[in-house]
């Protein structure tokens, strides 16, 4: 609850990096589709796999082991998951595009824009770009009818989050990629995260040792913390996933804003 | 200096990919094995326990069920792939397609060259597929290996329809709408991970008008060995005219666009 | 026919008496919907010569290239090329082609060799064959050391001289060139005028379009100038200044504001006078006299420069624009 104030806070602290933010919304004044697309994504894996694939399945275990409809159970895991590969498509592929080709932050960087400004703005604009497909999503599930539960108001708010610390790690993590073929590791990494973390099915589904397993894993968070606030199953191990998520994300951003005094400031 | 006979001229534009594939093979063959791990894995056995408690599919396993679907699936995302950014590369970007055609290749052997490389692509990534889906113990019929070719042939029904349209654009901002509005749905809504009965009734009709509903109900009734039953061979025999329909009129445009687009220059 | 042309115009054997024109065009012609790129021009181009398209951007030069190249059908006209018709024989006129188009068209993905290698498989060639004449061929280009490195990284200068290697690699009878230094640093253009001359002195036929009238004049025997698709005169750069400018040009240039009150005071100083934007061109043979005259009618000039006629004079003369418009 506490990590929206804090994260935007945290974000537009830096009123320059705003100027970042101008930039990309120009640039994707041009490409309104692609941008409209990103909604439709989640929205196509919900209506197919929550109510297509739904009817074979009925009802499964929730987070507090009570049985509740496929679809509301896969709702929160799918709005957690696009959360995550909006941010890692804007903080990978298109950071590494602007890094290196386009040649775009060593001209913002003959401005009065310091490297953090740029990171904190690149990643701003990531994340103002999740919380309206966040928030699309949310209207999307008030519609079927998969919101059972006040706490789902925070649900928007978590998915920043999540952007938030995929995009910074994201972003750590391009700083230090040489080609595109080093983007098939990101493939590598994304891809499995998407498929188990518990996301299509319940986490006792696995043997014991490989719960714990996927408990320590990122996206794990995003998706008990959406699935539980969703459903209104409130514990203090929410507060874990919270606190994950925020140092994941300062992390990344210690970690990118180094890099980039390095690679822009030589 | 003689003229190298014509058919050679698709030869040589194969050749080209198949250089440039040697150099990111190794990468290439990993992902082409993990991608259907990963799927069966949680997909067919994690949430397929959930499925099979409820005996939905009337004794078919839910592995049994999703794998051929998603192995046809796979080749539609390639292909589509495969005839998009590179053939816009070799158009636009590099312009190697222009090099090309200055020397005695033609238009069309650029074009039927391409094609035949991306069929080539898919036999490879079909069959690391099929190997991964009898290791999975999700075959329960021989004629899995038929299933081969008929993922190719959907992959084909795709490249080259797409191919032909990437050959009109000058950049690539319409693909993403390819794939967000075509391709995923498609392979989310065209029976991959459910019959297609269980979509709304109004909305079933449309699974005909896309070859990947044809393939996956081709290449399911093999894996399972209920071919002759479901489909029975008569409708066998009209999916897979209707995917070989696909392919002819695709490569017809794709030989015309590719070619009108090299002489313009 | 076909086969006793390309044997006459093989680099190797040199320069025998040639049957007949590698290109023979007469009212060529290429229409874009309403627009008339190349309207009606006619010339030949003999085994062994360089022949050019002087003209600036827009003239038509990329499209005649094109059409010569056999991957632009033409729209009226006759167009023969290596004695063939481009329609009907494309590919087999292609087959002893060299191109190097004004673009780059390398492939970035690959290596220097490779890029060699590949193109020359497009010609059929045997795999033996290609590595032999790639290696050669990169001394040409004085690539070797870059043999192995990726195409992406290189400069424009290298790229360039790795495009003509490539079009060299089938041996062509025709090497057709379109706007070769464009773009490149003057260091890069000598060291890509030197190799281009080294083929014409093998005999190798060079047909080359260029904006560039420095260019023109170190490379072409015989040009055309061209200007809006038309043709406006023929011969080599001697004659055509010869028969256009005279022998020494003198330009005088003015303070701010001056050039226009000059009404009336410059006629007769020399054959012709040419008003630029900036400075005044003097048209006579001997370029000191006409400074003498100017100066004697009081005129003063800020600076004076006198120097040769060169194809630029013969553009403007012929066209009223200069070339870099």
């Amino acid at each position: 609850m506490t990590a929206f104030p804090l994260t935007s806070a945290f974000l537009i602290g830096s009123r320059r990096s705003l100027r970042l933010v101008e930039r990309n919304l120009f640039v994707y004044k041009h490409g309104w589709l692609v941008l409209l697309s990103g909604f439709f994504e989640p929205l196509f894996y919900l209506l197919s796999i929550g109510f297509g694939l739904g009817a074979l399945i009925g009802t499964i275990p929730g987070p507090n082991g009570q049985p509740i409809p496929y679809q509301l159970f896969v709702a929160p895991a799918l709005l957690a998951s696009s959360a995550m590969n909006g941010a890692v498509m804007e903080s990978t592929f298109n950071f590494f595009f602007k890094l290196n080709y386009n040649k775009t932050f060593t001209s913002i960087l003959s401005t009065p824009l310091s490297p953090g400004d740029v990171a904190t703005g690149e990643l701003t604009w990531a994340l103002i770009r999740g919380g309206l497909y966040a928030l699309g999503f949310m209207g999307v599930m008030v519609v079927l009818g998969l919101v059972v539960s006040p706490w789902v108001i925070f649900a928007v708010p978590a998915a920043l989050l999540v952007g938030f610390a995929f995009g910074a790690v994201g972003m750590a993590a391009t700083s230090f990629m040489k080609t595109w073929q080093d983007f098939d590791l990101v493939q590598l990494v994304i891809l499995p995260l998407f498929l188990f973390s518990a996301t299509f099915y319940p986490l006792e589904t696995y043997p014991e040792p490989l719960q714990v397993i996927v408990q320590l894993t990122p996206l794990y968070q995003g998706v008990d913390l959406i699935r539980s606030l969703t459903v209104g199953a409130i514990s203090p191990i929410l507060l874990f996933h919270v606190a994950y998520l925020l140092v994941m994300g300062f992390a990344g951003l210690y970690v990118v804003s180094r890099r980039l005094d390095k690679l822009l400031l030589q | 200096m003689a003229l190298a006979p014509a058919y050679s001229g698709i030869g040589r534009v194969f050749e080209h990919r198949l250089v440039l594939y040697l150099k990111t093979f190794r990468a290439s063959i990993f992902s082409s094995f993990l991608t259907p791990i990963l799927f069966l894995t949680a997909m067919g056995l994690g949430l397929g326990a959930y499925v099979d408690a409820n005996q939905s599919l009337g004794g078919v396993s839910y592995l049994a069920f999703l794998a051929p679907g998603l192995l046809v699936a796979t080749c539609m995302q390639v292909a589509a792939f495969e005839a998009t950014f590179p053939i816009m590369a070799g158009l636009v970007w590099s312009r190697v397609y222009h090099a090309m055609y200055a020397t005695p290749i033609r238009g069309s052997d650029i074009a039927l060259g391409n094609l035949a490389w991306m069929g080539f692509r898919l036999l490879l990534v079909a069959s690391i597929f099929a190997i991964v889906i009898v290791l999975f113990g999700a075959a329960t019929s021989p004629l899995i290996v038929l299933a081969i070719p008929v993922a190719m042939l959907t992959g084909l029904a795709f490249a080259a329809p797409i191919a032909a349209f990437a050959a009109t654009q000058r950049t690539p901002e319409k693909f993403a709408a390819i794939f967000r509005f075509g391709i995923t749905p498609l392979f989310l809504f065209s029976g991959t991970f459910y019959p297609v009965e269980s979509l709304p009734a109004i909305v079933q009709p449309l699974a005909w008008l896309t070859p990947l509903y044809h393939g996956i109900v081709l290449a399911r009734g093999l894996s399972l060995g209920t071919i002759g039953v479901s489909p029975t061979i008569p409708l066998a025999l009209v999916h897979l005219a209707i995917l070989l329909g696909f392919i002819v009129v695709g490569t017809f445009f794709a030989v015309r666009l590719i070619s009108a687009r090299l002489v313009r220059g | 026919m076909t086969e006793t042309l390309a044997a006459a115009s093989a680099p190797e054997v040199g320069a025998s008496p040639a049957p007949g024109p590698l290109i023979h065009a007469r009212g060529l012609t290429k229409r874009f919907g309403e627009l008339t790129a190349v309207d009606a021009i006619d010339f030949d181009v003999a085994p062994g010569e360089s022949f050019g398209f002087l003209g600036p951007n827009g003239a038509g030069k990329t499209s005649a290239m094109r059409m010569i190249g056999c991957v632009s059908p033409m729209s009226a006209g006759t167009l023969q090329v290596l004695g063939m018709d481009p329609i009907a024989d494309g590919p087999r006129i292609r087959a002893r082609l060299g191109v190097v188009p004004q673009q780059d068209t390398l492939d970035t993905e690959l290596t220097v060799r490779e890029n060699l290698l590949l193109y020359g498989r497009y010609f059929g060639l045997s795999r033996a064959e290609c590595a032999k004449r790639a290696d050669e061929l990169l001394d040409f280009a004085q690539l070797t050391e870059r043999a192995g490195d990726q195409v992406e990284h290189m400069s424009g200068g290298m790229k360039r001289r790795l495009t003509i290697a490539r079009s060299l690699i089938n041996e062509p009878d025709l090497l057709l060139l379109d706007e070769p230094t464009t773009g490149l640093d003057p260091q890069a253009r000598h060291l890509l005028w030197d190799r281009l001359y080294r083929l014409k002195q093998r005999g190798v036929t060079l047909v080359l379009t260029t904006h560039y009238m420095d260019e023109a004049e170190q490379l072409c025997d015989r040009l055309v100038v061209m200007d809006k698709a038309k043709i406006v005169a023929e011969g080599s750069p001697r004659e055509l200044i010869e028969r256009y400018s005279t022998r020494e040009v003198t330009e005088l240039r003015f303070a701010a504001g001056v050039q226009e009150t000059l009404d009336g005071q410059l006629e007769g100083l020399a054959e012709r006078i040419e008003r630029l934007p900036d400075r005044v061109l003097l048209y006579a043979d001997d370029g000191e006299a006409a400074v003498a005259a100017a100066h004697a009618r009081g005129l003063e000039p800020e600076t004076v420069l006198v120097r040769r006629s060169s194809l630029e004079d013969v553009f403007l003369r012929l066209t009223g624009r200069s070339l870099a418009d």
